[in-house]
């Protein structure tokens, strides 16, 4: 007896988000299968790799990316070599230097910057702020007014700065949000409630629902994006239908196993080949699981995902 | 189809007799129903019912074993697609792949690398059980030395060879170790089944599509062989992906008995020479349905990532990961550096243990018991508190830390004047509320001179 095919059918899907401007766009999400089950039926756009940059230019970056990088001074070169990465989708902005903790960058100068990548390339565009709700309350208002027209995905409006956040970039100047949850599916879904009642609409918001890399709680990741496309696709679930953008190296870059150098752990072998691997494999897992983007920064990791996404489609 | 525990419970003898263990015959139901017990565990069920329970309470999977002694390890039996459904019972294992086309150094360099990944992970041992040799049709004699070879690692053996000839000679000097004969298909099956039946070994199965896959597990189960594996490798990756996936979920979720077998997904095959895209494929596979993968390499790059991810997808979502209790010296800390406190459930002690190695200064992590509970659970719990850290400290860490300087986390500042009363001559030092500040105030510490 040959085998019995039977296609998981959903009547429900996830919703399509664009992001960019001009001819050069790219579509989150829009599927309405499990990911890569393209034995269901057709897969809508596919997966999307981002490349992530920061405003540290290639402070404190491993020696491959600064390699990758070579010759670009400013920001604006660093943000073309990133754009011109094989296997891109679109360009991650991450404005970690504006960390009150950190270097504490004042809002007019990581504006600055945000100005010259955006003059520099026309891809579609994501920008995150730096984890600090007060500071990015005040420096991702200011993200979406100065990228207007440019139809940016503006990362990320958490429940303690949504309504800033959500304000500015949903609704005063039309950008996509980010909704930016920790990694548990009912405050995914109610951070999507209450941003979609303050008036943002439940089409341009992108969700990022947490991460983690592998080895570090990875299993409640895996948990969380599973029942969230269950609940998007099996229960129709409107609230939980937005696509999932995962950064990934923000979380696998500073892991033991891609900082310890060769000589503290001599027998781990090359520390770069440890870094890509650990970002690899952490976004082929989250990308197994639902996510819809993901954000890497070594240009062997952009390449290979981008790969497996293209073989799987 | 399945049944419910009432249906069971009313072919039971309703004797309440406790000689299967459970309390009563409604219990022994229930647990039967969940796929917890075997029907087979009461001895007084008549054989009318017998039959018909065992044919509809069987598992979805079976459950196949492999290797011998410390080497033995189960595959398949899984009841969920999901893990947050119920735990995936079975964890996937990895193969290194040798093939007989490779000459002897390249065979022993790989085998003296693949002995170098072997450790230990939050208390379970991580190296590739496996060995996959490959047949490369270059002549018996060449395959047996390789299989012998092989089979002196002490590894569970998976030898890739549709060859009767060259199967039955490899087997016959490895059977004892319980490997897999991975080799029937559509036009050998017969004899491979009979090779694998009479050595005692499973027997793995292909098929050129997911069709005649199923086709030939069929005949195979008719002769009489259901201890199998399915070799769900296509030849593209997007075929495999679908056939591993399909698979499996037809066996759950549509109980599909013939495809009820664990799996064999070799990325030798369809990601030859390219370590990277490996990767990708060892975790994606890994997180979607491989029982067995077989991979070129698994130096540390691949193992540090992927047995991490297989310890995370393969834990129970109703019980949390712990770690062993104690005193963990990070960054070169000796008797004389401070102590910082935590409990042991293994994301707090991931998270804190990675914020202090990356502030780079030397402190002596304690692990205290707190029943694999987070900070604040295990404190609203009464597991993670002044008499319990206190008690602790004077137990274990005393006589081995002479600093006296304690720091615990934001979350439980509370606990700071209870445990300075408990535990005389130490100076309790509150950390901030999250992980992620340890490493400007660990440094700041230092700075001003406080450690």
């Amino acid at each position: 007896m040959p085998f019995n095919r039977k296609p998981q059918k959903f009547n429900a899907a996830i919703k399509s988000v664009v992001i960019g401007s001009g001819d050069k766009t790219v579509t989150l999400g829009g599927e309405n299968v499990l990911p890569f089950y393209a034995f269901d039926g057709e897969i809508k756009n596919g997966p999307k790799v981002g490349v992530e940059i920061t405003d540290l230019g290639m402070e404190g970056e491993p020696e491959s990316v600064k390699a990758y990088y070579e010759g670009a001074a400013t920001m604006g070169e660093i943000a073309k070599k990133a754009a011109a990465m094989e296997g891109a989708d679109f360009l991650c902005l991450r404005l970690a230097g504006g960390d009150p903790n950190g270097l504490n960058k004042s809002v007019e100068e990581l504006i600055e910057t945000v100005k010259e990548v955006a003059d520099a390339v026309d891809v579609p565009l994501v920008v995150e702020g730096c984890k600090n709700v007060e500071k990015d309350s005040e420096l991702l208002t200011k993200v979406a007014e100065v990228l207007q027209g440019r139809n940016v995905l503006v990362m990320s409006a958490r429940e303690e700065d949504y309504k800033a956040v959500g304000a500015a970039a949903g609704l005063a100047y039309s950008q996509k949000v980010g909704a930016e949850s920790a990694v548990d599916i009912n405050l995914a879904k109610q951070l999507n409630v209450v941003m979609t009642q303050l008036g943002v609409n439940a089409d341009s918001i992108v969700m990022n629902v947490g991460s983690a890399a592998v080895g570090y709680g990875y299993e409640y990741v895996v948990s969380t994006l599973d029942r969230i496309k269950a609940a998007a696709l099996s229960q129709d679930d409107k609230m939980l239908q937005m696509p999932i953008i995962t950064p990934i190296a923000s979380e696998t870059w500073n892991v033991k196993e891609a900082m310890a150098t060769e000589e503290e752990s001599p027998e781990w072998g090359s520390q770069e080949v440890r870094g890509i691997s650990m970002e690899i494999q952490t976004a082929a897992a989250s990308l197994a699981s639902g996510s819809d983007a993901v954000i890497l920064k070594h240009p062997q990791s952009v390449a290979t995902i981008s790969k497996m996404i293209q073989e799987l489609m | 189809m399945a049944l419910s525990g009432i249906q069971i419970f009313k072919m039971t003898p309703k004797k309440n007799c406790k000689e299967c263990g459970c309390p009563t015959c409604m219990a022994f139901s229930m647990k039967v129903a969940q796929g917890a017990m075997d029907i087979s565990a009461c001895p007084y069920m008549s054989d009318d019912a017998m039959a018909q329970l065992s044919e509809a309470t069987a598992p979805p999977m079976k459950t196949i074993k492999v290797g011998t002694g410390d080497s033995e390890y189960t595959l398949g039996g899984e009841t969920v697609l999901y893990r947050h459904e119920k735990t995936f019972v079975s964890k996937t294992r990895y193969a290194v792949s040798l093939c007989s086309c490779m000459s002897d150094e390249e065979i022993d360099a790989k085998l003296e690398e693949d002995k170098k990944v072997d450790y230990d992970r939050i208390g379970e041992r991580m190296c590739a059980e496996m060995l996959y040799v490959n047949y490369a049709g270059n002549g018996v004699d060449k395959y047996v030395s390789l299989v012998t070879k092989a089979a002196a690692t002490g590894k569970v053996l998976v030898l890739g060879c549709e060859d009767a000839d060259a199967a039955k000679a490899a087997l016959e000097v490895c059977k004892a170790g319980k490997p897999i004969l991975n080799g029937a298909n559509a036009s050998n099956y017969e004899e491979m089944s009979k090779l694998a039946t009479e050595a005692g070994v499973v027997l793995g199965v292909s098929g050129a599509n997911i069709d005649e896959l199923h086709d030939t597990v069929e005949a195979i189960e008719k002769l009489g062989n259901k201890n199998l594996v399915l070799d769900t490798t296509e030849a593209t990756i997007k075929e495999t992906f679908a056939t591993t996936v399909q698979v499996r979920r037809a066996s759950l979720k549509d109980t599909d008995r013939t495809f009820g077998y664990p799996s064999i997904v070799n990325l030798a095959k369809i990601a030859q020479g390219d370590r990277y895209m490996q990767q990708a494929l060892l975790s994606l596979f890994t997180m979607k349905y491989g029982s067995i993968i077989v991979l070129e390499e698994m130096g540390y790059a691949e193992a540090l990532p992927v047995f991490g991810l297989r310890q995370n997808v393969f834990t129970d979502p109703q019980k949390p990961m712990k770690v062993e209790p104690g005193i963990y010296p990070l960054n070169g800390a000796d008797e004389n550096s401070i102590c910082l406190t935590t409990v042991d459930f293994a994301l707090t002690y991931f998270l804190v243990s990675g914020e202090l190695e990356r502030s780079g200064v030397p402190v002596n992590l304690v692990i205290n018991d707190a029943g694999g509970l987070s900070v604040l659970t295990s404190w609203a719990a009464g597991k993670f508190s002044g008499n319990s850290i206190s008690k602790f400290f004077k137990e274990n860490v005393e006589d081995k830390v002479k600093s006296r300087k304690v720091i615990i986390p934001g979350k439980v500042a509370v606990l700071k004047g209870d445990i300075e009363s408990k535990l005389p001559g130490w100076e309790v030092i509150v950390a901030p509320l999250e992980a992620v500040q340890l490493v400007k105030f660990m440094k700041d510490l230092q700075a001003n001179g406080e450690l």
